[in-house]
């Protein structure tokens, strides 16, 4: 055997032990589901399920206690939902005049102010969370979905304002130019020439927005009431709840279905997912 | 670039307003807070640094201090370590690449509530892994670290690394991409081996990414909650508390309003410490 024939085989053994670390937890997840508690304690984590059941799916879902509640996870998943639709929609829209303005219409100070929004993304939210909930409650949106959708918005808008003003920054300046020379305003060129040229930016946000609000769970944890936590507080009560016999089948059925939702798109749209990433951590 | 009239300054006016009043103003009142007597509720009365004095001096922060010290290295060092390893696996021109790109990645997509789950299951001393080796043969093979106050930390650390290495790989990998394919071929021709590029030329023009990257990774590190939260809530008592779990612990369940305030600010410095000076060299190499 040649060489370069070992170096490749080498290689694609690190590879495939690599994704089989990734992907353990992940099947080991599936599988602990899909069993009931006798075949957890019979098998092992590696296992398939002997006699496969959507029975915690099915507990996890409309009958799992969460701390004193019995409901499952149906009322938490409703709530991230009524939270993450409006709150993606109008940080996304925010930040696409933001990055409109700040590379097309640029004034004095505006690079200032984009610097001193960029320390937004980066920093602590522990700082904010003190203030901000006596703030909701002055504004009397506290322990509400509409609480959470104020947060998250105004917590977004840092980022999605980064993500458009990087890509507007790309688009040619001429275009504006041009557009102005034939009497178009600033609305008129946002709506008619950048808009129509920013379906990947607005992708990116869109998927990074929606990811990071769906896996949210410090302002979750801290700003909900009673029936307004999101998925992320549901799963972690429902995962901490003591009872007598510990039921890590249904645990992973609620994790699963925390999880599917993000996973869905990152399935579908992965690449612009990834793009997202690498925008956040590489500025300017 | 259009000269501004005063539609585009009114249109943004209101939602910067908005956010640089939540950034600083928030900032600033959370450290009036921390300077405060407050406890059970805000109380505005001042208190000088008596909460910082208090702080420093609880023996659960300093836990919470010297966890984050332990947790960072193993996280920073680790994802660095394996995403670095991973991008430049994956730069060998692999048939499929997307496919395992994706699956080192997907953890990125998750919570860490729902890591931190998955996790807590297969570490836990009952059925989890000590389970599986002991029906492998082992029969005297033990595996509790996430219940032992001392190895508890390593358990976050190892699901911390699980979650974030792909993440790390997908900088690094841009990176590689971004360099210039010439200098790659002038050493080959030269008679460079493949290791010998990668650590005399390829490494080293990595630099800007790599401190970028170490960049997140350490802040990251710095603001970890949810992962503490699902996996040991803090626990075996606060053994495994991080500044982040310690401010939530005082703010919101035990009435420390002061010195959760004040331990916030601690981790602001920390941040700040570490992003700051980033952010200046980035947004002035750009002009």
């Amino acid at each position: 055997m040649s060489r370069a024939v070992v170096h490749r085989a080498l290689l694609w053994a690190a590879l495939l032990l690599f994704a089989a670390w990734f992907l353990t937890p992940l099947y080991v997840m599936l599988t602990t589901s899909l069993k009931d508690m006798q075949q957890v304690r019979e098998g092992n984590l590696l296992s398939l399920p002997s006699d496969p059941t959507l029975a915690s799916w099915a507990k996890a879902w409309s009958s799992a206690c969460t701390g004193i509640d019995c409901g499952g996870l149906k009322p938490f998943f409703m709530n991230s939902l009524l939270m993450v639709v409006p709150a993606v929609a109008v940080s996304t829209a925010i930040g696409a005049i933001n990055g409109y303005v700040l590379s097309k219409w640029r004034f004095r100070g505006s690079e200032t102010m984009f610097a001193m929004l960029l320390f937004g993304v980066f920093m602590p939210m522990q700082v904010v969370l003190l203030p901000m909930s006596q703030v909701l409650g002055w504004l009397g949106i506290a322990s509400s979905i509409w609480g959470l959708i104020v947060v998250h918005v105004i917590a977004g808008i840092p980022s999605t304002t980064l993500f458009f003003r990087n890509y507007y920054v790309g688009l040619p300046d001429e275009l504006v130019k041009a557009a102005m020379l034939d009497g178009a305003g600033f609305w008129r060129i946002f709506t008619r020439i950048v808009l129509p040229l920013s379906t990947p930016i607005l992708v990116v946000t869109l998927i990074w927005q929606f990811t990071n609000i769906w896996n949210d769970f410090l302002y979750g944890v801290v700003f909900s009431g009673a029936d307004s936590k999101p998925i992320t507080v549901g799963l972690n009560n429902l995962a901490n709840t003591s009872s007598s016999v510990k039921e890590y089948n249904v645990d992973m059925a609620a994790a699963m279905i925390a999880a599917l939702p993000t996973l869905f798109v990152y399935i579908v749209a992965g690449k612009y997912f990834v793009r997202g990433l690498t925008a956040g951590a590489v500025k300017g | 670039m259009v000269r501004a009239s005063w539609l585009p300054k009114l249109v943004v006016a209101p939602s910067f307003a908005l956010a640089l009043l939540f950034i600083y103003g928030l900032i600033a009142w959370n450290g009036y807070l921390s300077l405060s007597a407050s406890r059970l509720l805000p109380n505005y009365e001042f208190a000088g640094f008596d909460q910082y004095v208090n702080l420093f001096e609880s023996e659960r922060f300093r836990v919470a201090l010297s966890n984050m010290a332990v947790f960072g290295t193993l996280f920073v060092g680790g994802a660095m370590a394996i995403g670095l390893l991973l991008a430049i696996l994956l730069d060998q021109k692999i048939r499929a690449e997307g496919v395992l790109r994706t699956i080192y990645l997907y953890p990125m997509a998750l919570s860490f509530i729902v890591t931190g789950t998955a996790w807590k299951w297969i570490l836990n001393p009952g059925l989890g892994v000590e389970h599986l080796v002991r029906q492998w043969g082992f029969e005297g093979f033990t595996f509790d670290w996430l219940i032992d106050p001392d190895k508890a930390i390593y358990c976050i650390a190892i699901a911390g690394v699980w979650q974030s290495a792909g993440f790390v790989m997908a900088l690094f990998l841009a990176g590689l991409r971004g360099i210039d394919d010439s200098i790659v071929k002038a050493a080959q021709v030269d008679g460079a081996s493949l290791p010998r590029i990668y650590w005399r030329i390829l490494i080293p023009s990595l630099r800007p990414v790599f401190f970028s990257t170490l960049m997140v990774v350490s802040h990251l590190a710095i603001k970890s909650f949810d992962l503490v939260m699902a996996l040991t809530a803090g626990g075996p008592g606060f053994a495994t508390d991080l500044p982040a779990t310690f401010m939530y612990a005082m703010a919101f369940s035990r009435g420390q309003i002061g010195l959760g305030a004040a331990s916030a600010t601690v981790m602001l410095a920390l941040v700040a410490a570490i992003v700051v000076p980033y952010l200046y060299s980035e947004l002035r190499v750009k002009k």
